[in-house]
């Protein structure tokens, strides 16, 4: 029925591309402060989802794919996503049985962390903003975690990834 | 795990350091971001062909309308060149008899920019011309109507501008009614900038035009950049608070001019050094 890839990567990392899109397609003034954080969400469903195919090493890179497109610090995003990797990694067989409203509230503190570390890195170079706003996105994040679960799962059964 | 997480982190860590002032990272920079213009081009394009598609089904009435406009226009410019033209005589004749060397013309290319979102508390914006049109970091960018920014990366076929409301960047003005020195600076807000550093009594008012001093070297003097919105002056405080409304279109238009400025100084004590010096400059 569905085609069998024998290459789970390309699934993957297709999704990765995707979230980078959605990360930069334009959204008008309070939208885009409401952003969730698509590469980081996709990041962690996968670490969860296949823990021995995606860990530290992919999150580092599509991290560094993320700091050229936000044209911040060359390592901010990616130093924060191998360490979304590794937290995941160490709490995916407790989080995967959570319902989902737990995993939600998982998935907000470790974007939370992601956040906190970017500011952390803004802080340090001055450029960090006070504004509540910068932390919305760990909300959204929260919000629209539900939807991205059932999606990528969708995907992984689709194509028989494992 | 825990090993390829502390190498890596350490990586990123020395990356990041050695990204911060000197830009050692540039070429990684560079090639990341050639793997990635498709995808911006990719996002870029719903409004390209939006773009392309109100051009292609507007009514003939409506070129001609256009076309009656522009026409004005370009002779209303034109009549005001010729004026210009004269005047550019007379400025290099008074120079060279105050023995000052001349002010070269600024090349001009024409930029798109890219409808791409970055982080959402930085002012920057990517552009489609990279290095492989002669642009370099820290070449000043504009619109019609003022300065916009300068580039702040400068990757083979796009650039990253960083405009002059962010926060992290600073502009040497001045007011062109009194020729009152300053430093403009970008604040959290989109269309706002901060003079700082000014005293209580300096001679300047709401609506003042600042234009560029040319001071810094790095963009050319004499281009509007902001308008005074307000002034406060608390006798309290050894500075008085002073906002500006930046002349150019930052958060909407769509066409930037990337200006070449071969004349960095205008003074007469280093008439040697003119043209592309610009690593020098950083």
């Amino acid at each position: 029925m569905n085609p069998a890839v024998r290459h789970p990567y390309i699934v993957v990392n297709a999704t990765f591309v995707i979230a980078l899109v959605l990360t930069a397609i334009p959204l008008p003034g309070w939208l885009d402060l409401l952003r969730p954080e698509w590469a980081a969400l996709a990041l962690i469903y996968w670490c969860m989802a296949l823990p021995e195919r995606v860990g530290v090493g992919i999150g580092w890179i599509w991290g560094l794919f993320l700091d050229v497109m936000r044209a911040g610090l060359l390592g901010e995003n990616a130093l924060s996503f191998s360490l979304i990797a590794y937290v995941t990694h160490h709490l995916y067989q407790r989080v995967r049985v959570f319902p989902m409203w737990q995993q939600a509230l998982s998935v907000m503190v470790l974007i939370i962390m992601h956040q906190m570390l970017i500011l952390w890195v803004k802080g340090i170079t001055g450029l960090a903003s006070h504004s509540w706003t910068y932390w919305l996105p760990s909300l959204t994040s929260m919000l629209i975690w539900p939807l991205i679960f059932t999606l990528l799962r969708f995907l992984r059964r689709h194509f028989k990834l494992a | 795990m825990t090993l390829r997480l502390l190498a890596l982190a350490l990586l990123s860590i020395t990356m990041m350091s050695l990204d911060q002032r000197q830009h050692h990272m540039d070429s990684i920079r560079a090639v990341l971001s050639v793997i990635l213009y498709p995808l911006q081009q990719l996002i870029d394009l719903p409004r390209e062909s939006s773009e392309w598609l109100t051009e292609s089904l507007a009514s003939r009435r409506f070129l001609l309308q256009e076309n009656s406009r522009l026409h004005a226009h370009q002779l209303l410019q034109r009549s005001r060149l010729q004026k210009m033209a004269a005047l550019q005589a007379e400025n290099s004749r008074l120079r060279k008899l105050l023995k000052s060397s001349s002010r070269v013309e600024e090349r001009v290319l024409i930029a798109e920019l890219l409808a791409v979102d970055m982080a959402p508390f930085s002012r920057q914006v990517i552009l489609n011309k990279g290095r492989r049109d002669g642009i370099y970091t820290g070449q000043p960018v504009l619109d019609a109507d003022g300065i916009l920014g300068q580039v702040v990366f400068a990757g083979p076929f796009s650039s990253n501008v960083m405009l002059i409301t962010d926060p992290s960047h600073a502009l040497p003005v001045t007011v062109n009614r009194n020729g009152l020195r300053a430093i403009a600076i970008g604040t959290d807000k989109a269309d706002q900038l901060e003079l700082s550093h000014l005293p209580n009594n300096a001679d300047i008012r709401e609506g003042d035009l600042l234009v560029t001093s040319g001071l810094g070297g790095r963009f050319p003097p004499g281009y509007p950049v902001a308008t005074i919105t307000h002034i406060e002056r608390n006798p309290n405080l050894p500075f008085a608070t002073v906002f500006a409304k930046p002349s150019g279109h930052l958060e909407s238009g769509r066409e930037v001019l990337i200006v070449w400025t071969h004349a960095r100084t205008t003074d007469a004590n280093k008439p040697g050094e003119s043209a592309h010096d610009e690593e020098a400059a950083q």
